[in-house]
């Protein structure tokens, strides 16, 4: 059992950690004809942008109430209720998602109270979608951004169903954590709907954020689950959640509509899938199919094939609580020995992470722990290039940002199949970086002190 | 008034910027701050500027004093290179948590400063105010100052929270910091008649080290960069250099003027986009220094670089002619690369479109110049539908333009170029010009296009949506001309000033009702080119149509 320490610093170096109010942006963003709107100056909004665009390569819609100094101090009201309407006379959105952020919480802006003001001023918007997250930049980080939204979605949008016996057994709803990428949950919407099982994802960031070319070109989101699909949840079967961070998204749910829920922790690995899979066969009724059983047989031949490889590696992983589990779980899975690992906030997940210490801290950490401990494979986002080129190992990148490779949003590491890419993928890394730097010489096996005299 | 605000207000009446110099004294007391538009703003705030100025200064730590927002989601996302230490490329930031918002930052910083000094020991830090410790009163002067005494080592305040304006403000107290701080502050080992301080270019993607070797070649030495692969030490004591440029933008022109002001240091501005202005640059060079004392024969040697050059430039150009033959470029731009660009793509046989362009006097570049800026403007509410129609329309075969308009472009199937900040390439100088052409040629016969054009297989060629979409516009085209009461609404409705929103409709009503005549009569009565004045040539042509006659008495003067 891992035991989870914060670091000391009064200096971060080299950030893992992003704040939470662009984490709640950005699942606002698979919602469809969304515009996610930061309660915060300019810049908060134009920060959290450029990362998504150089993540995604695709337009991102997402606003800004530009606060001055004078709003800030005097209290935003006027701020928000300019930016709604401008958004809504601009863009003509569906639904807008709004995020406090550091400056406006210092204040205290009380955004609850200006919505229904704004309600009741204009009451052509007293039943518009206005949803409102508080989201403080200076406490927890990204992944909470995105499940306290979710959760505030499920108590916003969705109907309480009136009777339990309208409920449809084939919907299933499925609460994605932001680890998952819209690769990822477009797997999962194969895999359940080859149960026979109807999935309704909330968020569904494989409708907008997956890159394609849209019919309709809009400046709010391209695709996303609609504000009317998502108020029809609570007829669904089921509800499963996937990772830790969707728990409370998942209770939400439970609660307001009575629908039963379960939360995967992991989806990376074969345990986790088989009861993935079990899972699904029990509630839709049928046998897995047997696309499975043979995607089951080819990821356990491609563990056995790559155990030579990743059994043994030291890893130094940097990610978010829920990435984090999942990733390191797979990897000390395959004989790797998870040697550091450095997250960004508390969770629950980090006490059944495979190693010894999980430190609350930044890359620098990373970086230092990862050279302390001889490690010889990094897994983080694009940010730890820079430490990776100094320690000169293999570097697998995960997680948001990516911004120096392309296809972010297609990088698989869920079901039987991603897994066994994203196995593959590691093992090819490791024998790369074995061709190009680690050939044996003749003095491989020599002695140090024995290399002088043999020149 | 603190001593914040009274920096901003010396900003705004830098005398050295134009813009500033045409607003009204009430406009110019708003400040930028007036432009940002809740729920219809793009860019970065005044922290993000300063960072950007300053962070291209390669041996400096960059501590960024705030929640983990400012650092934590932007760092390390620059393309601005370096030839030696990487410390710039370091993210550092305090990370304030909910404890130091109750109970102040102030601590955490001076503890956070001397972990810097101890892990890295650079030659300065720099600390970066944000927003919220502004708001809770964290004294980052006061801070610094301890700090600096402390640790025997320069710890410089850089105050520009995000919230007191925009990026561009942010460009020029990042500036003032500078004056206030570090300029002047030491002095260099020798000093030679050929020391050339350039002031803010940011060396993206290397783009510095296209010019580079000319310099060196004529034996004049970049004695300071602020701030493309600068040092700190530089910095400190540019203010023994013999001459200045100011390159391409406005962001610095307070630090130009003022070291001019103060310690004689004579400066123009200039331009290494494009060939023709890459020699007026050059020139220009030579002329300042041998003014300042360098010797006459500088002009000689730098005019017999700048014929070689050219000429080698102008060659390799003339290499894509054939091969451009009929190939029309729509290139929007806005800025002062637009003009230097023109020549080169001109003379590489390619037709631009959209933008009469004739090569003239002075103050047509300018025009040329504010006339692309509006359409640079303007394109950045255009939905990927109307693109691609103005891209039909126009019957261009490829789009120049900045990063904002990539993804419109690339989803309506066109060729397109980044010419903007975010650019992979580096364009400057004579080579730079011919990188530029040849990226041209790279996109415009890249095979791609006529694949990702290709109907799927299960669509008809009349059912992608590039028809459907001419389709719809055409139709709605239609129902204008059958409809002139809708036509008469549509055409009023068109957007003039993009900045403050403001239609046709209302400037047209406004003339009329209280019969103005000038910009700014209309910019006081209707807001419209109070901010960035882009569409002040817009708003003059309303006038021209509405007062023939008045438009005919300025032309004969």
């Amino acid at each position: 059992m891992a035991k989870v320490t914060i670091s000391k610093k009064a200096c971060a170096v080299n950030p893992l950690k992003m704040s939470q109010p662009i984490g709640g942006a950005l699942a606002f963003m698979g919602l469809r004809g969304a515009m996610p709107l930061l309660h915060g100056s300019q810049g908060c909004t134009s920060f959290g942008l450029v990362l998504f665009v150089r993540h995604f390569k695709e337009a991102i819609p997402l606003q800004t109430t530009a606060m001055s100094e004078v709003a800030t101090v005097l209290g935003g009201y006027e701020n928000v209720e300019q930016a709604v309407l401008n958004i809504i006379s601009r863009t003509k959105p569906e639904i807008i998602g709004i995020c406090s952020t550091g400056v406006t919480e210092t204040k205290g802006d009380d955004v609850e109270g200006y919505i229904r003001l704004i309600r009741q001023k204009h009451p052509h918007l007293a039943k518009f979608p206005l949803v409102y997250v508080s989201t403080p930049d200076f406490k927890d980080a990204f992944q909470d951004g995105w499940g306290k939204t979710v959760a505030k979605m499920v108590e916003a949008l969705i109907d309480a169903p009136k009777t339990a016996a309208r409920r449809d057994p084939t919907r299933v709803n499925v609460l994605p954590g932001c680890h998952l990428t819209p690769g990822d949950i477009d797997e999962l919407r194969t895999i359940i709907e080859d149960f026979g099982l109807e999935p309704a994802f909330l968020p569904d960031l494989a409708g907008s954020l997956d890159g394609h070319i849209p019919d309709e070109f809009t400046p709010t989101t391209i695709g996303g689950i609609g504000v009317e699909e998502v108020a029809t949840m609570g007829s669904a079967g089921w509800t499963i959640a996937i990772g830790a961070q969707m728990r409370a998204a998942a209770e939400a749910m439970t609660q307001k509509t009575g629908v039963p829920s379960r939360v995967f922790e992991r989806l990376c690995g074969l345990e986790p899938n088989d009861q993935f899979i079990t899972f699904l066969s029990e509630i839709s009724g049928r046998p897995a199919p047997l696309k499975y059983r043979r995607q089951r047989g080819q990821l356990v031949d491609a563990m056995l094939d790559a155990h030579f490889h990743i059994g043994g590696r030291k890893l130094a992983i940097g990610a978010e609580p829920d990435l984090l589990y999942d990733l390191s779980s797979a990897l000390h899975e395959m004989g790797a020995h998870v040697s550091v690992a450095v997250t960004t906030t508390q969770s629950p997940v980090l006490q059944h992470v495979a190693t010894d210490e999980v430190l609350i801290g930044d890359l620098e950490d990373l970086e230092t722990l990862a050279k302390a401990r001889g490690c010889d494979l990094m897994v983080t986002h694009s940010h730890g290039r820079q430490a990776a080129e100094r320690l000169a190992i293999p570097f697998y990148r995960a997680g948001i940002p990516m911004f120096d490779r392309l296809g972010a949003g297609h990088q698989l590491s869920v079901g039987y199949r991603g897994t066994r890419d994203f196995i593959f993928k590691i093992a090819n890394l490791i024998i790369a970086d074995h061709e190009e730097h680690r050939e044996p010489t003749p003095d491989t096996w020599r002695p140090e002190s024995a290399v002088a005299l043999a020149h | 008034m603190s001593s914040l605000s009274a920096t901003i207000q010396d900003v705004f009446n830098e005398p050295g910027c134009n813009k500033n110099a045409n607003k009204s004294e009430a406009e110019r007391r708003k400040g930028c701050t007036k432009q940002l538009q809740p729920g219809g703003a793009a860019g970065g705030c005044a922290f993000d500027g300063a960072k950007i100025a300053l962070q291209p200064l390669t041996d400096v730590a960059h501590l960024v004093h705030g929640p983990i927002a400012c650092e934590g989601n932007s760092w390390d996302n620059r393309g601005a290179m370096s030839s030696g230490s990487n410390i710039w490329r370091t993210g550092f930031t305090t990370d304030l948590n909910e404890t130091d918002v109750v109970f102040g930052g102030e601590k955490r910083l001076y503890k956070a400063v001397r972990e810097i000094v101890e892990k890295y020991d650079p030659p300065a830090v720099f600390v970066y105010q944000t927003c919220v410790p502004a708001m809770i009163g964290d004294d980052i002067n006061a801070v610094c100052k301890a700090a600096s005494a402390k640790f025997g080592k320069p710890v410089i305040p850089i105050n520009s929270p995000g919230f007191v304006g925009p990026k561009n403000l942010g460009n020029k107290l990042a500036g003032e910091a500078l004056l206030e701080h570090v300029i002047g502050t030491q002095e260099p080992d020798y000093t030679t008649p050929y020391d050339l301080n350039i002031i803010g270019e940011y060396n993206l993607s290397g783009e510095l080290w296209q010019v580079k070797p000319l310099l060196d070649e004529l034996g004049i030495r970049i004695f300071s960069s602020i701030s493309g692969d600068g040092r700190y030490r530089e910095v400190a004591y540019s203010h023994r250099a013999r001459a200045a440029m100011m390159v391409c933008s406005k962001a610095m022109i307070n630090v130009a003027r003022k070291m001019e002001e103060r310690y004689g240091i004579p400066f123009f501005e200039g331009s290494f986009y494009g060939i023709e202005d890459s020699s007026d640059s050059l020139r220009e060079i030579a002329r300042l220094l041998i003014a300042r004392g360098a010797p006459d024969e500088l002009m000689a040697r730098t005019e017999a670089v700048i014929a070689r050059e050219e000429a080698k430039a102008w060659a390799a150009i003339a290499a894509y002619k054939p091969r451009f033959k009929g190939k029309k470029v729509l290139l929007i731009t806005g800025g002062v690369k637009s003009w230097s660009v023109v020549a080169a793509l001109q003379e590489a046989g390619l037709e631009l479109v959209g933008t009469s362009v004739k090569k003239s006097t002075r103050e047509d570049k300018e025009r040329i110049k504010e006339i692309m800026g509006q359409d640079a403007h303007m394109i950045d509410d255009m939905t990927p539908r109307e693109m691609y129609k103005m891209l039909k329309d126009a019957r261009a075969d490829i789009m120049l333009s900045g990063g904002r308009s990539q993804f419109i472009a690339l989803k309506a199937s066109m060729p397109w170029l980044d010419i903007n900040q975010e650019r992979h390439h580096a364009y400057m100088g004579y080579v730079g010009m011919v990188k530029l052409v040849e990226e041209i040629a790279k996109a415009l016969f890249n095979p791609v296009w006529e694949q990702v054009r290709k109907p799927a297989p299960w669509q008809g060629a009349s059912a992608t949506w590039q028809t459907t979409a001419i389709a719809q516009m055409e139709a709605e085209a239609a129902a204008l001309a059958a409809d002139p009461e809708l036509a008469e609404k549509a055409r009023r409705a068109k957007r003039i000033c993009q900045c403050k929103p403001v239609d046709l409709g209302t400037i047209e009503d406004a003339i009329r009702a209280e019969n103005l005549s000038t910009v700014g009569a209309v910019r006081q009565r209707t807001h419209a080119s109070g901010g960035c004045g882009a569409c002040s040539i817009r708003i003059e042509e309303i006038l021209a149509a509405e007062f023939p006659a008045v438009a005919l008495l300025q032309a004969a003067e």
